[in-house]
């Protein structure tokens, strides 16, 4: 005899469990601890802060931890969790030109003021896996003494001989969007579009940047200059009426220098591509410096021909949390509906099968 | 680090739910017309009901009884998770029962029962635009709103029957709503929507990843589209619930063996508990 | 019919930026008459055509319409509601390329009600049997309503595309190189069905074209455009078998007499 599905809350309640142990996994094994995960997976812990879009290192590592190493289930976590704090403002904008640079590199010039700073990049490692890094002592890096070149940036070097296009200023009166606290509109204004493009899925984001680099909506870019370092974030305190350092993140910045434009008025000058995300994550950033000259290309009246410079498109898939939780929706019971399908298709079947035998007859 | 946030009444904080109602007011002023809100991250993921938690969340209060339903059941997974997410962060009563419950929180179905003036239901919508898979750009479509520019909608229902023979929409069967808006009723299948016609209760609609809220009031004209000589017409079941002999109800298919046997059963399982408990019987209870 | 002209344009321009597209176009077109304009490539008759049309804001001149009501207006002030309907019902535009004008995965019935639909036709036997009827006047087999255009040759996506515009009867359509694109003899075809249709409906029509025998074949009078001017206008064959302007004489002269 058939009985009616029941025992929901039972089962979640197990699968919570089981969860909890895999979690956990062999109790011989020592359990991570969070400093472990921020001190030694440092770009894990970027990503989920980055596409959380909250500054927060252990509770990034929480989350990783949490997630079991899944990194989008993390930043759906750091998001949650984001969303519950309180908002006492906006800071004023990071300044990058006084970045404290641990990297900082060019591919436009040879030489700059300030230097080619290598700083702890793979880029020129051999990608040998090397079993002895766990085992071995590593030692401390060498310290250099002495004050630091100022290392303007590469976008004002060129900027001073009016090569390349101002960075744009918004129009008089213009309220900095946040995409956080009211819903998107298109067209988009550049500030909300470089917001969505700062929380995107650095895998979509890499896919399309590659994918303009292969033709698909070309933009001739170079790497003007990418830096990584520590920046202060300043907040304006309006009872105090001056601003408060609330302390220094770590962010990656990357301009590009692209496709000069001009016109019978204006002579030609070398365009933007801006990309910045928290921690280092230069991949991330130089895909969204790519994407966001990509999805200028109205701005520059050149065609829409290419699915990274259609703002609608890039944008509304952009976001890993809404695309997992929409892709992932359909393990949810579908059967009311699927039931209404079936029961058209058998009808049409039926149909057919009366129609066929008719025509034999 | 220290504790996490603790949670202010039904998880969302007081501006945010200020907001929603905002909207919801907006959506009932204009019936069946999409309200942009600011979708709020919330701790399930999008696409399992956020739209509808963050309405329920901006309208319940301590004196509520609210009843989560997934297919028309109350046990399913993920409206067993919605409503414990409820009786964690509101302690509100639940229920079971649609007749004791104020608020009624669904996805896919609409209850058997009539529902009754001072009852709300709150939809879980997954893509609020009716017109979204004949044109996908939102920037046409909220023109083809504001201008009421609808013909589209039915060049998809003359394909239909120029294929098929008839519309072949089987749910989310897009209605007019006050004679104005078009509307998505949400995938509940189309036996439900003359269920939405000049109902009592009031009917909220929440799509939280694409962050539109819509409404139906009470008492408001709600028609499905369809052609004078191809009318619209709901899903009829050859036979009645084996469980409880419901007739004129919405059943759902069980498999029972690998030899193509099943039976059908109510999908609202309170109304088919109901009718048991006050002594129906089915074909399958009736045979043993 | 009243003795009103059904369109009146006045001191007409376009800039693009510094460029000009076209400038102090003044003409009247009357109900039932069909009016060329030509030139080669360059010469402005797009942008003009655009202009007129109103998909593209001139940068000064008015173009003033005869509506349905007896009211004129001039098109370039009205809401964009109103503009959406009028070119929904009261004026067609044939494009060049007939995928720009059909919706290519849609059916070729479905294509020529959806005008019918969007005013608020809910018959789908009339709606069809409208359909069949169309198709029947622009020589489409009855058999092909719920074949879509993309399995059409590029004559009868042509053919398919007037159908989409003339189905609410329009008084007024524009039409972009109508033949541009098609073989020759698939051009002659094509050309005596518009002559036909135009005749039978009363239309009037403003055809760029920068073919000398489309004027000849379809249009009442032309206008001859250069570098953005109209330097030559007047009835066709005036123009075509007793040009006055040096550039209008070349034009005729350097193609075969039709």
């Amino acid at each position: 005899m058939y009985v009616a599905v029941k025992g929901g809350e039972a089962a979640i309640a197990n699968a919570h469990r089981l969860l909890a142990d895999r979690r956990r996994g062999d109790r011989s094994v020592p359990a991570l601890r969070l400093d472990q995960i921020v001190e030694q997976l440092g770009l894990a812990v970027d990503r989920a802060m980055g596409e959380g879009s909250l500054y927060d290192r252990e509770l990034a590592a929480l989350a990783i931890v949490q997630a079991r190493g899944d990194l989008i289930e993390a930043i759906f976590l750091v998001r949650a969790y984001r969303t519950t704090l309180p908002r006492f403002g906006y800071s004023r904008p990071v300044d990058t030109g006084a970045m404290l640079i641990e990297r900082r590199i060019s591919a436009t010039f040879k030489d700059l003021p300030g230097g080619q700073m290598l700083g702890p990049t793979f880029d020129y490692t051999h990608r040998l896996l090397d079993p002895s890094i766990v085992e071995a002592q590593t030692d401390a890096p060498a310290l250099r003494e002495g004050a630091t070149e100022a290392a303007p940036r590469v976008t004002d070097l060129l900027g001073q001989q009016d090569l390349m296009e101002p960075d744009g200023d918004a129009e008089e009166g213009h309220v900095v969007g946040d995409l956080t606290r009211e819903p998107l509109e298109f067209p988009l204004g550049r500030d909300l579009r470089l917001q969505a493009l700062a929380r995107a899925d650095e895998g979509f984001l890499l896919a399309l940047g590659y994918s303009t680099q292969r033709g698909y909506g070309r933009t001739h870019p170079f790497v003007g200059e990418i830096r990584i370092g520590e920046v202060e974030v300043e907040f304006d305190v309006p009872e105090l009426g001056f601003h408060v350092s609330l302390g220094r993140i770590r962010v990656t910045e990357c301009q590009m220098v692209n496709q000069f434009k001009g016109s019978a008025k204006v002579p030609p000058q070398f365009t933007r591509g801006y990309g910045l995300v928290f921690g280092q994550a230069e991949r991330k950033a130089m895909s969204m410096s790519l994407c966001d000259r990509a999805l200028r290309a109205r701005e520059f009246g050149e065609d829409i021909v290419a699915p990274a410079q259609d703002e609608e498109f890039v944008i509304a898939h952009a976001d890993n949390v809404q695309a997992t939780g929409f892709v992932e929706h359909l393990k949810l019971p579908h059967y009311v509906d699927f039931q209404a399908e079936l029961d058209l298709i058998r009808r049409m079947r039926a149909e057919h099968e009366a129609q066929s035998r008719e025509a034999a007859e | 680090m220290n504790a996490v946030a603790s949670y202010n009444f039904a998880y969302l904080d007081e501006q945010t739910k200020r907001m929603i109602r905002r909207a919801i007011l907006k959506a009932v002023a204009i019936p069946g017309y999409q309200v942009p809100f600011s979708s709020r991250e919330m701790p399930m993921p999008y696409g399992w009901g956020t739209g509808g938690v963050q309405v329920t969340a901006s309208i319940i209060g301590r004196n509520d009884v609210l009843k989560v339903i997934d297919q028309g059941a109350d046990d399913t997974t993920n409206a067993v998770s919605i409503r414990a997410f409820f009786a964690k962060v509101a302690q509100v009563q639940t229920t079971t029962r649609t007749t004791e419950a104020s608020i009624i929180q669904t996805r896919h179905r609409i209850p058997e029962r009539k529902l009754e003036a001072g009852q709300i239901l709150v939809y879980q919508v997954p893509i609020p635009e009716p017109l979204r898979f004949l044109e996908p750009r939102e920037t046409e479509t909220r023109k083809m709103h504001a201008l009421e520019e609808y013909g589209l909608m039915h060049v998809k229902l003359y394909e239909d029957i120029a294929r098929h023979g008839r519309i072949a929409t089987t749910y989310a069967y897009p209605v007019k709503v006050e004679g104005r808006y078009v509307m998505d009723p949400s995938p509940t299948p189309k036996f439900d929507n003359p269920k939405m016609h000049r109902s009592e209760a009031l009917q909220l609609f929440g799509a939280g990843r694409e962050h539109r809220i819509y409404a139906v009031p009470p008492h408001t004209e709600v028609v499905s589209l369809d052609f004078e000589d191809h009318p619209f017409t709901i899903q009829h079941f050859d036979a009645p619930c084996a469980l409880c002999g419901a007739e004129g109800v919405y059943l759902d298919e069980v498999i029972l063996d690998d030899k193509g046997g099943h039976m059908y059963v109510c999908s609202d399982t309170d109304h088919c508990e109901e009718r048991r408990e006050a002594g129906h019987v089915g074909r399958q209870e009736a045979a043993e | 019919m009243s003795g009103e002209p059904l369109l009146r344009v006045e001191n007409l321009t376009r800039y693009y930026g510094a460029r000009l597209g076209c400038a102090d176009v003044n003409f009247e077109l009357w109900p039932g008459e069909v009016l060329a304009i030509v030139g080669e490539s360059g010469s402005g008759k797009t942008t003009l055509l655009n202009t007129l049309s109103a998909a593209l804001e001139p940068s000064a001149g008015k173009t003033l319409y005869r509506m349905r009501s007896g009211e004129w207006r001039n098109i370039y002030e009205l809401s964009e509601a109103e503009r959406r309907f009028l070119t929904r019902t009261d004026w067609g535009f044939v494009h060049q390329n007939p995928a720009d004008g059909l919706r290519m995965t849609v059916s070729a019935g479905a294509n020529v009600g959806e005008r019918l639909m969007a005013v608020g036709d809910r018959n789908y036997g009339r709606i069809r049997a409208t359909a069949l009827d169309w198709l029947d006047r622009v020589e489409i087999a009855a058999d092909r309503i719920d074949d879509q255009p993309r399995a059409f040759s590029g004559g009868m996506r042509q053919r398919l595309q007037i159908a989409r515009n003339l189905v609410t009867g329009p008084r007024l359509v524009f039409m972009d190189e109508p033949t541009g694109g098609l073989d020759v003899s698939v051009q002659a075809r094509l050309l005596d069905l518009l002559r036909q249709l135009v005749g039978e409906l009363g239309l009037a029509a403003i055809v760029v074209t920068h073919d000398l025998a489309v004027a000849r074949l379809l249009s009442h009078r032309m206008m001859v455009m250069k570098g953005g001017y109209v330097i030559e206008a007047g009835l066709t064959d005036r123009v075509l078998d007793d040009p006055r302007e040096p550039y209008t004489q070349l034009l005729v002269s350097s193609i075969l007499q039709v």
